[in-house]
C-alpha cells in the first residue's frame, strides 16, 4: 500500500508536467481547432532559456528561490513571444485553408525547432543545473517518500493553473477566448479582435509550457533539443483523454496518465509504458468518444 | 467505355515503357546502386502514399498510424522469408493480408471516432504495435530483425507499384469510390442517402493497410534490417506529407509528392545538418503558398471518364477537402 501511495506521489509530479504542456495543446485546440504539434518544441526551448538563465542567475550570486522565479519568468516571456510568432509566421496564412495543410506547417514548424536546436546546442544531452537544494521528507513519518522538487513541481503547477483559471474567467482577454472558442464569426461581429485573442491564447499555453520545461529539466537533470517529442505527444494524449477543449480536462488527464505511466513502471513493465498509455486513450475514446469532459455535440446537416 | 479501355491500356503502355528503359538502364550499368535502391525506396513510398491517400484523402479519414500497418507487413514477410523459407511472393502477400486483418481490428472500434479523435487514436495504435514489437523478443526486440534476403528487384517492385496504383485507383472510380468521396463529402447526408458509413470506411481502411504491409514487406527485402524504430509516428507523418504535398485526394498527387519527398529527404543528405531544417522549412513554405498540394486535385489523366464528367469531378473535389 505505502509503495502503491509512494509511486502515486511520483506519478501526480510527472503528471503535473504533462498537465501544463496539456493545457496549451488544449487552448489552441479550442481556440483555432489546430493540433499544435510544435508545442512540445516550445516545451523545450522553454527548457534550454531556464537552463542558461539559471546557469547565469546562479554565478551572480543570487539565492536559490530568486534564481527559480526569475527563471522561470525569464523562460516563460520569451516562450510565449516564441508562440506569438510562430502563430503569426506559420499558422496565420492559413487560417482560411484546410486544416490538414495547418497540421502539416505545425510538423514542419516543430523539425524547424527541433533541429534548429541540434544545429545551435548539438545532439548531446545537456545537464540541468540544481537550483534548489533537494530535501526528502517522509510523509506522517512512514516510509513514504517526498522530495521538495516534487512539492515545488505540485506548487507551481496548482499556483499556474490558479492563475489561468483566474485570467480565462475574469480576465477580458479570458472572456473574449471563451467567445472566439465558441464561435469565431460571431465573436469577430461582436467587436472582439480575433487575431489578438489568438496570439493571448499562444502566448499563454507557450508560457505554460516553458514552466513545464523549466520543471522538467529540474526534475531530470538533463535535456536535449529532441527531448520535446515524447512529452509532448504524451500532454497531447493526455489533452485528448480529458476532453480537447477542457481546461479541468486537461489537468485531469495529465494526472491521470502520468499516474498510469508511473505506476506501470513500478510494477516492472517501464518498456511497456507508452504503450499502455497509448492503450488507455483508446479505450477511454471507445467509450468516451470527445475524452473524459469532452462535450459530445451532435453534428448538424 | 471505349475511351476507358484506350486511356487506361495507354497509361499501363506508358508505365511499362518506363519500365522497360530503367531496366535496359539497370542492367547496362548506366544507373548506379545507389540510383536503384533510390528507385527502389520511390516505389515502396508511392504504395505508402497512394494507400493513405484512399483513407485520408478519399475517404476523409485522418489516419496517422500508416507506419503501423507498414510494419505489420514488413515484419510478418522478413519472418516468413527468414524462418520459414516462404518464396518471396506469397511472403510479401501474406505481410499485406495480415496488415488488412490489422486494417479491421483497428477499423471497427475506432470508426465511430470523428476527425483528430481518429487521428491521435490511430497514432497510439500505430505506436502500441510498435512497442510490441519492441517487446518481443521473438521478432529481435530494439535491435529489429537483420539479414532479410534483399529479393526486391526492379521488376518486382514495377509490378507491385503498379498494381496497387491501378487497383486503388480503380476502386476509387467504382460505385464503392464514390461512396467514400461521399463519406468525405458530408457524412451524415451520405448516410440519410443510404450508404452504409461504417462499412465504407472500413473497406478503406482494410485496403490502405493491405497496400501499405505489402510496402512494408518490399521495403524489409529491400534494405537487409528493420528496426521496430523505423516505423514510429514520424514515418507516419512523412507519408501524411507526401500524400498533402501531393495533393489531397488525387492519385497523380500522392505519386508525385512521393517521388518529391523521397527526393528531397535524398538529396538532402549531403547537408545532415541542415537536411531537417531544410525539409521543415520547404514543408511550412510548401503549404503557406501551395495549401492545396503540388497538382491540387487534378487526377490520372489517362483514367479520367470523359472531359465532361472530369470536370464534374473536380468540381466535386476541389469544393470541400478536410
Amino acid at each position: 500500500m505505502e509503495y502503491f501511495i509512494q509511486q502515486l506521489i511520483n506519478g501526480i509530479s510527472v503528471g503535473s508536467i504533462y498537465a501544463l504542456i496539456a493545457l496549451g495543446y488544449t487552448m489552441v485546440y479550442g481556440i483555432i481547432k489546430l493540433i499544435n504539434f510544435a508545442h512540445g518544441d516550445v516545451f523545450m526551448v522553454g527548457s534550454f532559456i531556464g537552463l542558461y538563465s539559471a546557469k547565469y542567475l546562479a554565478n551572480a550570486g543570487l539565492p536559490p528561490i530568486v534564481v527559480l522565479l526569475l527563471s522561470l519568468m525569464i523562460s516563460m516571456t520569451i516562450s510565449a513571444l516564441l508562440g506569438i510568432s510562430i502563430e503569426r509566421l506559420a499558422y496565420k496564412p492559413l487560417r482560411k485553408s484546410t486544416r490538414i495543410a495547418a497540421l502539416i506547417t505545425a510538423i514542419g514548424v516543430s523539425f524547424l525547432l527541433e533541429y534548429t536546436g541540434v544545429l545551435i546546442l548539438g545532439p548531446q544531452a545537456k545537464g540541468f543545473p540544481d537550483i534548489m537544494d533537494k530535501k526528502q521528507y517522509h510523509l506522517f513519518g512512514s516510509s513514504i517518500q517526498v522530495e521538495s522538487n516534487q512539492i515545488m513541481i505540485l506548487l507551481t503547477t496548482i499556483i499556474l493553473m490558479l492563475v489561468l483559471q483566474y485570467i480565462v474567467r475574469y480576465t477580458r482577454t479570458g472572456k473574449a477566448m471563451r467567445a472566439v472558442s465558441f464561435d469565431v464569426e460571431a465573436a469577430r461581429l461582436m467587436g472582439i479582435n480575433v487575431d489578438r485573442t489568438i496570439s493571448a491564447t499562444f502566448a499563454i499555453g507557450s508560457a505554460l509550457a516553458a514552466a513545464a520545461g523549466v520543471i522538467f529539466g529540474m526534475t531530470y537533470n538533463s535535456v536535449d533539443p529532441l527531448m520535446g517529442v515524447m512529452p509532448g505527444l504524451k500532454a497531447f494524449v493526455a489533452a485528448v483523454l480529458g476532453g480537447i477543449g477542457s481546461i479541468p480536462g486537461a489537468l485531469v488527464g495529465g494526472l491521470l496518465l502520468g499516474t498510469v505511466e508511473t505506476e506501470i513502471s513500478s510494477l516492472g513493465f517501464s518498456s511497456w509504458r507508452d504503450g499502455v498509455a497509448f492503450a488507455v486513450l483508446i479505450l477511454i475514446l471507445i467509450f468516451k468518444p470527445s475524452g473524459l469532459f469532452g462535450k459530445n455535440v451532435r453534428e448538424k446537416v | 467505355m471505349k475511351k476507358i479501355n484506350k486511356k487506361f491500356w495507354l497509361g499501363i503502355v506508358i508505365a511499362l515503357a518506363f519500365y522497360g528503359i530503367v531496366k535496359v538502364l539497370l542492367t547496362t550499368g548506366i544507373l548506379s546502386d545507389v540510383n536503384q535502391s533510390m528507385l527502389l525506396l520511390i516505389g515502396v513510398n508511392i504504395m505508402l502514399a497512394v494507400s493513405l491517400n484512399l483513407i485520408t484523402g478519399i475517404t476523409g479519414q485522418f489516419s496517422i498510424g500508416h507506419a503501423g500497418f507498414m510494419s505489420v507487413g514488413a515484419y510478418t514477410s522478413a519472418i516468413l522469408t527468414l524462418d520459414y523459407n516462404v518464396p518471396f511472393i506469397p511472403a510479401i502477400l501474406a505481410g499485406g493480408l495480415l496488415a488488412a486483418v490489422f486494417g479491421v481490428l483497428i477499423g471497427m472500434p475506432t470508426l465511430r471516432l470523428n476527425g483528430d479523435y481518429l487521428a491521435i487514436a490511430t497514432l497510439g495504435f500505430g505506436e502500441i504495435i510498435r512497442i510490441i514489437m519492441l517487446n518481443t523478443e521473438y521478432v529481435g526486440g530494439a535491435s529489429g530483425l537483420s539479414g532479410i534476403p534483399a529479393k526486391t528487384t526492379w521488376t518486382m517492385l514495377f509490378f507491385f507499384t503498379l498494381l496497387s496504383v491501378v487497383l486503388i485507383n480503380n476502386f476509387i472510380r467504382s460505385t464503392h469510390g464514390r461512396a467514400c468521396i461521399a463519406i468525405r463529402e458530408n457524412e451524415i447526408a451520405a448516410e440519410a442517402m443510404g450508404i452504409n458509413t461504417t462499412r465504407y470506411k472500413i473497406i478503406a481502411f482494410t485496403i490502405g493497410a493491405l497496400f501499405a504491409g505489402m510496402a512494408g514487406g518490399l521495403s524489409a527485402h529491400t534494405f537487409y534490417v528493420i528496426t521496430p524504430g523505423s516505423f514510429n509516428f514520424l514515418k507516419s507523418f512523412e507519408i501524411i506529407v507526401m500524400v498533402v504535398l501531393g495533393g489531397l485526394g488525387s492519385t497523380a498527387g500522392s505519386i508525385v509528392g512521393a517521388v518529391f519527398v523521397t527526393l528531397l529527404y535524398t538529396y538532402l543528405r549531403e547537408f545532415p545538418e541542415w537536411r531537417m531544417i531544410i525539409y521543415s522549412i520547404v514543408l511550412i513554405l510548401m503549404m503557406i503558398f501551395r495549401p492545396s498540394g503540388l497538382l491540387g486535385v487534378s487526377k490520372f489523366s489517362f483514367f479520367k471518364f470523359s472531359k465532361k464528367e472530369a470536370k464534374a469531378n473536380d468540381a466535386i473535389e476541389s469544393s470541400g477537402t478536410p
